[in-house]
This record gives C-alpha cells, structure tokens and sequence, in this order.
C-alpha cells in the first residue's frame, strides 16, 4: 500500500452491496470499477475489497481492512469479535424472527410436549441466546443454505433467520411467530486502524455526518 | 496416530526460538539497565490470590486441586502474583520497587494467530512511585524496550481509566446508567453509547461531549483547549504529558476514549499498536488498589508486552519495508 494513511474497506456482497456502493459515492470513494467488474475481488485503487457479508468482521478484526460494512445481525452472530461499531448507516433493514409453519403452531406444541424445539437457522448464537433468555429449551441445528425448507421437511419445528419483506417466508408457507432483533447496516473499524488512522477515519466520519 | 495439543497451544521450533530469544534479551537488557530487576513466580497459585487481585476480566481459566483439595490457577497474568510478590517478600522494603519479568500466562482466548492460551509477556511492575512521575518512568521503558525490540512505527495510546467516569460524576449520571455507558465504551460500540446516551436525556451540549470525548484521539493538541468538566477530568494526562521527553511525547496517541476492561487499573491506561499489525502488542496502566488487597497499600504502574505479537509486529513491518 503506498499511502499508509490510505483507508482500505471491506464491502458486503448480496443485498447490501448496491446501497453500500451508493453511499461510497457519496462519499467521494469511485466505485465504478466495482460496479463493472462482479469477479474482481480487491480494488487496490479505490481501497475497495469486497467479500461476503459474514467475512466483514474477520477481515477487519485481523486489520487486512480498516473499515468494514456488515449488518447488524452478522455483528450479533459474531459478538466476540474485537471491533469497533461506530455508525448505524440506516439502510439494509431487516429482522430476525422466528418463524413457523402456518396454522397451529408446531415449535410450541414441541415445547409443550416434548419439552424441546428444534429450530433450524444460521444464526446458532442469536438463536440460543434468545431461546435462552426466554427461558425456553430448543435445539439448535446449524444449516448453510435455505433455512425455509427445515420446517417443511420435518428437520425442525421452526426457524430463526432474517426477513426484510417477508416474501420468502410466505412463499413457503411461515408466518413470523415473534420478531427478535432489528438488523441496520453498520459501519465498523479495526481497533488498532481506529487509533493510528484517526485522522483518515475521522474525515470519513465527517462526510458521512454531512450527506 | 498424530498426538495432538491443547487447544490455542503450540510448539515453538528452533528458528522461532532463535529470534524469539534474540529479541527478549534486547528487551531484557532495557529493563535491567533501568533498574528493573528480573523475577519469577510459580505458575500456580491458589484461586484466592486470584480473586483477591482481580473478579473482573482476566479471570484464570485453568483451575485444578492439589492434594488437599486447594483449588490452583494457572496464572491468568503476571501483575497479580508480583503485587503477592511485593506485599510478602518485600514488605518492609523501602519503597519504590522495580521489578521485570518474561512468564507465560494462561487464558481461555479464542485462538488465533497472536491469540494463544499460553502466552509469554515480557513487563515491568514500578511499584511505590506515584502518578505522574511512575507513569511517565514506565512509558519510557516501554519506549525504550520496543526499540530495542527493532520496532520502527509503533505508537503507545494513553488513557486514564478515571476519565470517563468523572465526567459521568460531574454530569451527575445514575449508577446503573453509568456502567451500560461504561461497558458500551470498553467494548467499542459508538453506536450502543449514542442510544445509551440519548436516553439520558441531557442537554445538547452534555451529550455532545460525552460522544465527543469517547472518539477524541491524537497528539498533544487533544489535552489543550479542554473546558468545564473535561478540563478537570484530563489532569491526570496533562500531568503525564509535561513531564515526558520529546522522543516519547511523539509516540504517543493520547486517547481520551480508551478505558480497559481489566479491574484492577485506576489511573492511566496504556495500549501499543503497531501499523503492521491490527490488533495491540502490549497494555498497561496503574493499579494503585492493587497492593492494597494483599496487605500493603502502594500505588503501582506496569506493562505487559504480548511476545509472540512483537514478533508478528516486526516480522510484518520488515515485510512491509
């Protein structure tokens, strides 16, 4: 990297990609070669690397990026991460709910005879955590890929997983059984980057205050 | 079949070792030089001595019986079992007290790389000297031991551990709301403080400053110009800051935002970042309730350096040339 003070940030893929490239215009950052080019992974130039959403906060607690933007739900499933979170940049709403399948509710029928719930999402930490502090027993079971379809095949009785329309879930079938946390896009910092980039950070923060 | 290692342990081989050692007596040279003179204690002490240090962070995570039932630690620091070290072997001892040490420490971390669940610290303890004078001698050694370490870009934030919350004093802030405030700035969660502030419901100009102090970084310039509360609050970084040599003043990030969430310290707090490197190499800060808990009240100042992390700083900064 030839400037140091230079600020290098990891940006989200996915659904927060194109609001986040907007608000990188905005703030005097020339995105276009990430607009034109969806396989390029590191823009040296523009001090733009882009990954996964969930990758954000690894890059950033390591100090491979000075900044990073994620959503809040990524933040909460990695809460032991090192990292600064210093702005809620308002967009990318969304929240994490449990859902089930429509009709009488199956995940509390488990409960009340089983004594469990199975509940399938790939948010194991959220999950626990708030089955946990609503005093209730669930199994946790871990899935990668569309979390809609456990319910429907008999893996679980419910999900947890994270809906901005609902769309997704009334397609299949769910309805939201009780909302958990409400997700925005956050703008977070490497610790370290926070202290010795102060300067950089700071005009950075300041353009944000202002458009 | 393959034996394995405890998780976050590892075996150091002998090119390791060899730059490892190489750097760890030019370390050791500054500290005895200064006056520091080298210690050891056991690795094990009883669960009690722990707890008398320090219920907060840190808190030992390997903890067996011996033959009697007695519940030990491996030690989770270095600072506590010196205070044990000071109050017992030294406690008739004209005051003040230097000590060294390199020592591994035992924690339940998240393993990563410079994250190790045995990890060798190489600090210094100046016990009996009081602030500013104690502070400023330990951010000199500190200086002067990551020179001799070859570190070129490394920079020391200061902070003082008091600041903050006699702000929260002087603003009259509610107990409970005090400690959501204070946890919020440990963690690094600007956006948790704004609400935490926000529901305070102070005046405009009270909670611009205690957002504005929270991210408030940087050279001299950040202890000048500071008015009504703040002005009181920073006293003790002023007075650290006039008695420093220039060659240390510039290394210094002075952070009116850095708390530490380790228990034990009162006053200044210290942290050593590294460009090449994202997370810190060395804390530090006074302790002046330490001593006190083992029986004879001194006020203390120390620091510990992360070896392993000293080492990925400056193999990082020879590759970035």
């Amino acid at each position: 990297m030839a400037d140091p003070s230079a600020l290098r940030i990891a940006v989200p893929r996915g659904a927060l990609f194109g609001h986040t490239l907007d608000l990188l215009d905005r703030l005097g950052l020339d995105t276009r070669e990430v607009r034109e080019n969806d396989r390029k992974l590191l823009f040296e130039a523009a001090g733009i690397i882009t990954m996964r959403p969930s990758d954000v906060p690894t890059y950033v607690e390591a100090g491979a990026a000075d900044l990073g933007i994620t959503g809040k739900d990524v933040l909460l499933e990695q809460s032991e991460r090192e990292l600064y979170e210093l702005v809620d940049l308002g967009y990318g709403h969304c929240t994490m709910v449990l859902a089930t399948v429509a009709g009488q509710d199956p995940a509390a029928e488990a409960l009340r005879r089983l004594g469990v719930m199975r509940i399938a999402t790939k948010y194991p930490r959220i999950a626990s955590r708030h089955f946990l502090d609503t005093g209730r027993q669930a199994e946790i079971v871990e899935v990668k890929g569309s979390v809609e379809l456990a319910p429907l095949a008999g893996l679980a009785e419910g999900i947890v997983d994270l809906t901005a329309s609902g769309t997704t879930l009334r397609e299949n079938g769910l309805v939201v059984r009780e909302e958990i946390t409400h997700s925005t896009a956050r703008l977070i910092a490497n610790p370290v980057s926070h202290k010795l980039k102060a300067r950089a950070i700071d005009a950075l923060l300041e353009r944000l205050d202002a458009v | 079949m393959v034996d394995r290692l405890p998780s976050g342990t590892r075996d150091f081989l002998p090119d390791e070792m060899r730059e490892l050692r190489a750097m760890t007596e030019r370390v050791r040279g500054v500290f005895e030089r200064a006056g520091y003179g080298e210690v050891y204690t056991p690795a094990l002490e009883y669960e009690t001595t722990f707890t008398r240090g320090d219920m907060q962070t840190g808190r030992p995570a390997y903890r067996m019986f011996d033959e009697h039932g007695n519940v030990l630690v491996l030690r989770s620091d270095m600072t506590v079992p010196i205070a044990r070290l000071a109050a017992t072997r030294y406690h008739d001892a004209q005051p003040p007290l230097r000590f060294c040490y390199f020592a591994h420490a035992y924690r339940g971390v998240r393993p990563q790389r410079g994250q190790s669940r045995e990890f060798l610290q190489a600090g210094v303890e100046l016990i009996g000297l009081e602030s500013p004078e104690g502070t400023v001698e330990v951010l000199t050694v500190l200086c002067h031991a990551l020179d001799a370490a070859g570190l070129q870009n490394y920079r020391v934030g200061l902070g003082d551990s008091s600041l903050y919350p006699t702000l929260l004093d002087r603003l009259d802030i509610d107990p409970d709301r005090r400690e959501h405030i204070l946890t919020e700035l440990a963690d690094g969660d600007f956006v948790g403080l704004q609400a935490e502030v926000d529901a305070l419901g102070l005046d405009a100009q009270a909670a611009a400053l205690l957002l504005e102090v929270s991210r408030t970084r940087g050279g001299p310039e950040v202890l000048e110009a500071l008015e009504g509360p703040l002005e009181y609050a920073a006293t003790g970084m002023r007075g650290v800051h006039a008695l420093l040599a220039p060659e240390i003043a510039e290394r210094i990030i002075f952070d009116l935002g850095l708390v530490r969430g380790l228990g034990y310290y009162t006053g200044a707090v210290f942290q050593v970042y590294d460009p090449a490197y994202g997370v810190p190499i060395g804390i530090g800060g006074r302790y002046d309730e330490l001593l006190g808990q083992f029986g004879r009240p001194l006020s203390a100042v120390g620091f510990s350096l992360n070896v392993e992390r000293l080492h990925i700083a400056l193999t990082s900064e020879e590759r970035d040339g």
